[in-house]
């Protein structure tokens, strides 16, 4: 299924990676395709490598071996198809600078050296900006956000990349409920216009809800592919190790829905 | 008061230490607030006490006592001390404040080591060398100021041209890397930098307390304003006035030491900006919160 033609179709193909820090593999020997026009989950247990994976794919972390290709070359030459939202806690929020600041870093790839935003790049903030329901946030200082808030300008700052595959590590993570649902209705939006998202996922409760397509992820990849099909309770027992006592009611199973009860020892 | 200036600008003395000193205290508190910000403060602190080596090895090696011999000894120390910092922190489970006072110290014990047997050595040449330690601007003459402003007008120009890079890299460094910029090579010339601002103080200021001026504008510069443009400009403002008036206080009162004297002109700056600057002061923090407990004790939130 690998021809190079196949790949160069392919938002995100991953291909025997392994990574390790110093002697402890984080990753090992990872096969996964992403496929374009979906929203795909990143799901397992903590110290699964999730955040790894993306960071692999984003050339952020040195690969032990494998490589990976984002539609068909190398992240290097289609860097300008990427958007990132990294983890909301991996910077300081008490950080000198304004919302609007922010939101326009999302273009200082396209800038180039030297070059300041202008005119332009402030519009297009604004109006990214205006997508997330943080408009009237332009001009204040990052530290006065609620940590929903500071989510959504991540989310913005992602959108003034204007690109074709988005990566979102736990974007859900400590938000309200209201913006939850704000994020989710962006990222359906971003598909319906054909782009990829990849997104590393906390609550197995609402992947089958929220996404189309799911890699469930220790170490190794347990399984990968539609929700409908690899989402089931043998697979996520296997990624979690047992340690699942809980599973939700809308995880399917290729011979029936799973009930709570039956998880519960019932 | 107006003798003051008028001597500052025609004595030949007194207009080198307060140039000397002024710039000093610009170029520092501009790479301060970067290093502050990147939560790096000890960085500098291990970056002037590594330079004590590097400045006595430069007068042992070439008997010379010209301030850029001995900058350019300093600065080569002082940046194979970071490296060693940035290797250990990498390749080791040490954490990075060990690395740094375990850098600092040896390099700070070599220092002295050579700086009291270059003192016993009988060198004619040798008087002086020990005023690295704490500063003695009145030794500044033009063209060490000259040296010292060709250094800080490279450094700052760098800051000016590359703030959008220096920025994010401050604030994101990750997401800074996925957009492509060489995050590596970034570091590398943020801390170059540092090294500049501290090699330009060690004459004014010395070793021991150089981190200071790195630290302090900074810290209180972040406490007036909620942009780093001008944060940028009011830590050079702190700092120029710290470095003048302390330089000043140390050349016409006496023969005081004049780290001391700008160290303490700093700290002034900065215990004023942590209480009463808007938003930020303790003062204000303070009263904020005995209004708001006394409007809640007489009922409700309104």
């Amino acid at each position: 299924m690998d021809s190079e033609e196949a790949l160069d179709r392919l938002p995100v193909a991953v291909r025997d990676l392994t990574v390790a820090y110093r002697d402890t593999p984080v990753l090992w020997d990872v096969d996964v395709s992403m496929p374009e026009g979906k929203m795909i989950a990143i799901v397992g247990p903590n110290g699964a490598g999730k955040s790894t994976l993306i960071k692999s794919i984003l050339n952020l972390v040195p690969l032990t071996s494998g490589n990976v290709t984002i539609y068909g070359k190398t992240y290097k030459a289609q860097r300008s198809m990427v958007g990132y939202v990294p983890q909301r806690g991996s910077v300081d929020w008490d950080f000198p600078t304004t919302t609007l600041d922010v939101v326009q870093m999302g273009m200082y790839g396209k800038l180039g050296w030297i070059r300041r935003p202008g005119k332009r790049e402030r519009d297009v903030a604004l109006e990214c900006l205006e997508k997330v329901g943080m408009a009237s946030y332009a001009n204040r200082q990052i530290s006065q956000l609620s940590g929903g808030q500071q989510q959504r300008v991540f989310l913005a700052r992602a959108l003034a990349q204007d690109a074709q595959i988005y990566f979102m590590d736990e974007p859900f993570a400590g938000v309200d409920a209201t913006t939850e649902r704000a994020i989710v209705d962006i990222m359906r939006e971003l598909r319906e216009s054909g782009k990829t998202l990849v997104v590393v996922h906390h609550n197995l409760e609402t992947v089958p809800e929220y996404f189309d397509w799911v890699i469930l992820l220790n170490v190794r990849v347990i399984a990968s592919g539609p929700v409908e099909e690899v989402f089931t309770r043998e697979a996520i027992q296997k990624a979690y190790g047992g340690r699942m006592t809980f599973l939700p009611d809308s995880v399917g199973e290729p011979s029936g829905p799973l009930r709570r009860a039956e998880s519960l020892g019932d | 008061m107006l003798d003051l200036l008028h001597d500052v600008i025609f004595d030949y003395t007194l207009r080198n230490v307060a140039l000397g000193s002024a710039l000093l205290g610009i170029v520092g508190g501009v790479l301060g607030s970067f290093a502050v910000l990147r939560r790096q403060g000890l960085l500098g602190d291990a970056l002037a006490h590594t330079a004590l080596p590097g400045i006595c090895l430069a007068f042992m090696l070439t008997g010379l006592r010209t301030p850029l011999v001995l900058m350019a000894g300093a600065a080569i120390t002082g940046w194979i001390g970071t490296l060693i910092i940035i290797k250990v922190v990498q390749d080791t489970r040490i954490s990075e404040d060990s690395a740094l006072g375990i850098v600092l110290s040896v390099f700070f014990g070599i220092g002295i080591v050579l700086l009291t047997y270059i003192q016993q050595s009988n060198n004619a040449n040798q008087a002086g060398l020990d005023r690295y330690l704490f500063g003695q601007a009145a030794t500044l003459v033009q063209s060490h100021v000259i040296t010292m402003a060709v250094l800080g007008g490279a450094a700052l120009l760098c800051v000016a041209l590359l703030f959008k890079e220096f920025k994010l890299l401050s604030f994101d460094p990750e997401f800074a890397a996925s957009i492509g910029f060489p995050v590596g090579k970034l570091n590398v010339l943020l801390t170059s930098l540092i090294v500049i601002a501290v090699v330009i103080g060690l004459q004014t200021v010395g070793v021991v307390l150089m981190a200071a001026m790195l630290v302090g504008p900074a810290a209180a510069a972040r406490q007036w304003t909620n942009r780093l443009s001008v944060m940028l400009g009011l830590a050079a403002l702190f700092g120029a006035a710290a470095g003048v008036s302390g330089a000043m206080i140390s050349v016409t009162a006496s023969r005081l030491p004049t780290g001391p004297m700008v160290i303490l002109c700093m700290t002034a700056i900065v215990i004023v900006s942590l209480l009463f600057a808007p938003e930020r002061g303790l003062v204000w923090d303070a009263v904020r919160q005995r209004s708001s407990r006394r409007r809640i004790l007489q009922g409700g939130p309104g």
